[in-house]
């Protein structure tokens, strides 16, 4: 292990900020929303120090953001943004067009629910609407995580069969205002493990003219969207290349699919975010009672790790999704993939969904247990409102 | 600075080609060319979504031999700006030299409709930008709506002339006087029948070291119901009618009308009546009518109160 220096207190959004700062990208364009607002307020702190040689630009709105964005990493500038919640609806019509135009932008969504009513607090509701527009998606369960994530997503977004956006997700308050325990690394170590980048057909290169996003007829758009499609295929295997470097430098080790107690279980439960520890003190607290249960967390939401989501659940009786967001309708956004990846296995085991914790509402580990023991006990219904009165 | 003699023009390089879809009689690459001709340094194009847009970059095909892009339609600010932040960056950091120049083309829609914040926010910020208004006066390229920038008594798809109604209730926003409110180093309104002010104040709006907004009048032959070879002829009669008076604006404050205008205003040439600038163009015909005699009427009385405006603000 090297780089590790001393462990330090830091919030979320703080750390992202720190990470970012150890990057010093070129362009950083956005605008304040509760519950990233730390972040941009801090690297703005770098940017008044000169800490940074980043061109920091306060836009009106989050659709400017992520256009500045855009077409800043076209231009063939390193280029990073946050966001949350009506941000990022805000900034809905540019996500599309960012992974089309194969752009390595980072944006960090600090996860709160979506308008209306209006709410502060978090689910996952903002960067669900996101998940089918292109952008690599990630998730972090802790400060150290969000901070070790944003180091991460520009390898994997910068390469060069990849080149597509990125997002890194901590939950908000949660994550992006609790102070942590976290061990950084060094600016040096962070410097050259992101690496310089290098740009594929900047805008920039006026002795080399390009032309960027061209209007597409029905013979063109449907083969361009499937470059992306191929893209982000490749970016699955990219990820777990660079988490294996990341763990050279840092010591910290990341799958696609987080597993904890999850060989032997009969049962499991599949989380996104912070509630993968609050799962975790749910599991082992089953355990002493007796369940075989583990608990398990897609690092990457998208690209879907379909086949470590197969083998993860591969033998087992029960599995519980445990979605923070609603599909009004529907099951929960996450369900319907992971039966689909189950289904990789030739048989689905018992399924079950809850909804939890929906604009902030508290979720305990005594309600994760009795989630876990009702579907093992064949007391849950297939979708289930964790702590509604129904 | 930039040549502007005709003969030093016609060896300025080709930065929009021929061959794009612009329908006949559009001068949307008329004004095009002439603002890039107002630079002789590297220039890098953007777009707003909007007919100019998807005429000049149709996949597998473009028409600019130049660095051009595109995003979306509210944002052609803001596209431009981010361009122009990564210029400012990566120059500031050694990464690359050379001076560049960001130019964003927009319609009517882009700039006085969904694109004005983003607009707004840019010249605020101080990008060190132009931003062109190709104003057709309405959404043209989804067939004729009307915009903010809609004159009064033009019939569109969404402001029917009818029965009941004289064709669109509204004058236009001034959108050369919301830009000039900015503060901004340099505003100029053009037409593109006045080629050699055009690429004049396209020159002066290049090297204002900041951000630049100049409005272009491009009468559009489809949905103002012209010939298309008279678009030349509508250009200047809208200059002088005092429909579209050609005058720039230094700092937010120093006015100055452009010698066409200023002519006008010196009675050295005729103020023409806006009566000609409407009999021109089937989108007014319905306003021969002797039930809207009052809408024509109205038409001339705001021109000319807005001329008085401007005379004074030019200290005429």
């Amino acid at each position: 292990m090297s780089g590790h220096h001393t462990d330090i207190a830091i919030n979320g959004d703080s750390a992202v900020a720190l990470a970012w700062k150890q990057i010093d990208p070129d362009v950083c364009a956005a605008y304040p929303i509760t519950p990233q607002t730390i972040i941009v307020e801090k690297f703005a702190e770098y940017v008044a120090d000169g800490e940074v040689s980043t061109e920091f630009v306060c836009v009106e709105s989050e659709h400017s953001a992520l256009t500045l964005c855009t077409t800043s990493a076209s231009a063939g500038a390193r280029t990073f943004t946050a966001t949350a919640s009506q941000g990022l609806a805000y900034m809905w019509e540019m996500l599309p067009i960012a992974s089309s135009m194969r752009v390595p932008v980072i944006m960090a969504v600090a996860n709160r629910a979506v308008s209306g009513p209006i709410n502060i607090n978090n689910d996952h509701g903002d960067v669900m609407s996101a998940r089918d527009c292109g952008w690599i998606t990630l998730f972090a369960e802790n400060v150290q995580q969000a901070y070790d994530m944003s180091i991460i997503a520009p390898r994997i977004a910068e390469h060069h069969e990849v080149q597509l956006p990125c997002l890194v997700n901590l939950d908000g308050f949660i994550l992006t205002h609790a102070t942590e325990r976290m061990a950084p690394l060094d600016d040096a170590v962070v410097k050259k493990f992101v690496g310089e980048h290098k740009p594929l057909h900047p805008l920039l290169d006026v002795a080399h003219p390009v032309s960027h996003n061209l209007l597409d007829g029905p013979l063109y758009y449907f083969p361009h969207k499937y470059q992306t499609v191929l893209a982000m295929d490749k970016a699955l295997e990219v990820a777990k290349e660079v988490f294996c470097e990341f763990e050279a430098v840092s010591g910290r080790r990341y799958e696609a699919v987080e597993e904890y107690r999850c060989d032997d279980a009969e049962a499991i439960a599949i989380v996104l975010g912070s509630s993968f520890g609050t799962m975790r003190e749910a599991v082992d607290r089953l355990r002493h009672e007796g369940y075989k249960v583990g608990v398990a967390m897609p690092r990457l939401y998208r690209p879907w790790p379909i086949a470590d989501l197969a083998r993860t659940m591969r033998g087992k009786k029960t599995v519980v999704v445990m979605d923070r967001h609603l599909s009004v309708g529907s099951y929960g956004p996450m369900f319907p993939e992971i039966v689909a990846a189950a289904m990789e296995n030739g048989s689905v085991p018992a399924m079950y969904n809850y909804i939890y914790g929906l604009g902030g509402a508290d979720t305990m580990v005594s309600d994760f247990k009795k989630a876990l023991a009702d579907s093992i006990e064949g007391r849950a219904k297939r979708v289930n409102y964790l702590g509604v009165v129904q | 600075m930039t040549a502007t003699s005709l003969k030093e023009l016609s060896r300025s390089p080709d930065r929009l080609a021929s061959g794009h879809r612009l329908c006949a009689g559009c001068p949307e690459s008329i004004i095009a060319r002439q603002v890039l001709m107002g630079t002789e340094d590297d220039v890098v194009v953007s777009c707003s979504t909007g007919c100019f847009e998807v005429s000049t970059t149709i996949f597998p095909y473009t028409s600019w031999n130049v660095p051009y892009i595109h995003t979306a339609f509210g944002n052609g600010a803001a596209t431009c700006a981010g361009v122009e932040s990564a210029y400012q960056s990566l120059k500031r950091q050694g990464k690359i030299e050379g001076e560049i120049k960001f130019v964003n083309f927009a319609g009517d829609g882009g700039t006085y409709d969904i694109g004005l914040q983003a607009l707004s926010g840019a010249m605020e910020r101080g990008h060190k930008m132009v931003f062109v208004c190709l104003n057709n006066e309405a959404y043209m390229n989804t067939g004729i709506q009307r915009s903010s920038a809609t004159g009064r008594g033009a019939s569109t798809t969404t402001s029917w002339a009818g029965k009941e109604s004289p064709g669109k209730k509204e004058f236009p926003k001034d959108m050369t006087q919301i830009m000039t409110a900015h503060g901004i180093p340099y505003v100029a309104q053009v037409a593109p029948h006045a080629w050699k002010d055009l690429v004049s104040k396209s020159a002066k709006a290049f090297e204002c070291g900041g951000p630049a907004y100049i409005n272009a009048i491009a009468p559009c032959p489809r949905g103002w119901r012209f010939p298309s070879d008279q678009t030349i002829n509508i250009s200047r009669l809208a200059a002088e009618t005092c429909v579209w008076p050609l005058y720039e604006v230094v700092n937010g404050t120093d006015y100055a009308l452009s010698a066409e205008s200023l002519r006008i205003a010196e009675g050295k040439a005729e103020k023409k009546p806006v009566s000609e600038w409407i009999k021109s163009q089937g989108r007014f015909k319905h306003l021969s009518d002797p039930r809207w005699a009052g809408v024509a009427e109205s038409i001339q009385s705001e021109v000319d109160r807005k001329w008085k405006t401007l005379l004074r603000l030019c200290g005429l």
